[in-house]
């Protein structure tokens, strides 16, 4: 049977490029088809009715048209402007973030339901929670799950004996903990995982909903340390710089 | 578009190949730029590559307000007509000659050459917001209009610059934002609409 020349999905826009004299190229994400990267036609004139709502982080209904390259956008309406967190810098640098990874781990045209799930699940909590830094810490840990690249915390990643409660290592070839032994005979990317870390890295693994997290204390020591751990297993998987983390350490949260 | 393999003969490829790095601009267009100018009079093309020479030779950016000019300051600095407590943020020097068209802005300009894209790699300390700074201090500007984009990295970029400059005290607005003149409310997208009615004014 020949393929549809148009589809209709439901998507987040994470990307925009200009192109030519008004347009844009859009990276959508779409919970049927993943990442997808399609023309806007004219978005950028003021009177065009599709620029509002294809504007950065808007989760639209869009109608698209196959092309011979790039698919071309017809139709598109909001279906939600997650308006809370645009008038406060610190959310609207942690949404660039969000989307920024997501573009970083998305596959063209293999489905992502679990991972759009989270995405909107995490920027609703963005438009309300006072733990920024904590939520992009949950949102990091849930999308290595949906990616595969869960960190193994528990037992040793190497040869899975039970890790014992001290300060250990973390090796971002392996993607886990190290035990003593075994990091006397590993030569790859080291991080250091103070015992601190490793309890809220562990906590953040075991919970699916941000509700159950947003409660918890965590020290700020404790948080910039699993950051850092983070950000460079990160960097070891998409093998690049998450350049919009700048910018989210330039608008510190209160 | 590659030139080793173009039938075309060298120079004519070489042009191509540099009209196809200006942005807007693909290997067709490129193309057809190309064969137009072979057949234009020698004199116009002679006018053409003078100009671009001209602009790269000639112009700078005017030394206050970072717009693009021939004379430092440039002539909306150099005016003693215009309001010089009013400065008017704008993303790109085209932004100023738009503001100019309108003959309603009679204040000064300040251009960022930018706006914070922080999954591009642009941050704060790429645009030029520190002279802003010193222009604020130093002068006696009263009002600063942050005219960015109305969309989410201009509003970052002007929430940045409100946060930098909201302790000196100066009047900080943005301009309204809502229905273009000349169009239908009905083909209003949301957003927009939504906006425009949030913001409406005492009639």
């Amino acid at each position: 049977m020949p393929q549809p020349r148009t589809y209709r999905t439901e998507a987040v826009v994470l990307r925009q490029t200009p192109l030519g004299e008004a347009d844009r190229i859009l990276t959508l994400c779409s919970p049927d088809i993943g990442k997808i990267r399609a023309v806007a036609k004219g978005v950028r004139r003021t009177k065009s009715r599709l620029g509002g709502n294809l504007e950065l982080l808007n989760r639209v209904s869009v109608s698209v048209s196959v092309g011979r390259n790039l698919d071309v956008i017809n139709e598109a309406y909001a279906i939600d402007t997650f308006s809370r967190f645009r008038s406060d810098l610190p959310r609207v640098s942690r949404a660039l973030y969000i989307a920024e990874l997501m573009d970083n781990f998305l596959i063209e045209g293999s489905a992502a339901r679990p991972a759009y799930g989270l995405l909107l699940n995490a920027l609703r909590w963005l438009e309300t929670t006072p733990n920024l830094d904590l939520l992009l810490r949950w949102f990091e840990m849930r999308l290595l799950d949906c990616a595969g690249y869960m960190p193994e915390l528990t037992d040793c990643v190497e040869c899975r004996i039970p890790l014992q409660p001290a300060d250990h290592t973390f090796a971002c070839d392996s993607g886990g903990v190290l035990c003593p032994e075994c990091r006397v005979s590993s030569d790859g990317a080291l991080i250091p995982a103070p015992l601190n870390v490793m309890k809220t890295l562990r906590f953040l693994q075991r919970q699916p909903q941000f509700a159950a997290v947003e409660p918890i204390a965590v020290s700020r020591g404790a948080l910039a340390a699993a950051e850092r751990l983070m950000r460079t297993y990160i960097r070891h998987i998409v093998e690049r710089e998450i350049k919009s983390a700048h910018f989210v350490s330039l608008t510190l949260a209160n | 578009m590659t030139t080793d393999a173009s039938p075309a003969a060298a120079p004519v490829a070489r042009l191509a190949d540099e009209f196809n790095k200006l942005p807007g601009i693909g290997p067709k267009t490129a193309q057809r730029l190309t064969y137009y100018l072979v057949r234009m009079p020698e004199e116009d093309a002679r006018s053409l590559a003078d100009a671009i020479i001209a602009v790269k030779e000639r112009i700078a950016l005017c030394s206050r307000c970072y717009n693009i000019t021939e004379a430092d300051p440039c002539a909306v600095c150099a005016n003693p007509t215009r309001d010089h407590t009013r400065i008017c943020v704008v993303e790109e020097a085209l932004d100023v000659l738009a503001l100019e068209r309108t003959n309603t802005y009679k204040g000064m300009y300040h251009v960022l050459h930018g706006v914070i894209s922080p999954m591009n790699g642009i941050g704060p300390d790429d645009l030029r917001i520190q002279p802003l700074l010193y222009r604020l201090k130093d002068g006696d500007i009263q009002e600063v209009i942050l005219a960015t984009n109305p969309n989410l990295e201009g509003e970052a970029t002007s929430m940045y610059i409100q946060k930098l400059i909201a302790p000196l005290g100066v009047r900080i607005t943005r301009p309204a934002r809502g229905l273009p003149m000349g169009g239908d409310l009905e083909y209003a997208d949301e957003v927009t609409l939504a906006r425009a009615i949030e913001g409406r004014q005492e009639f």
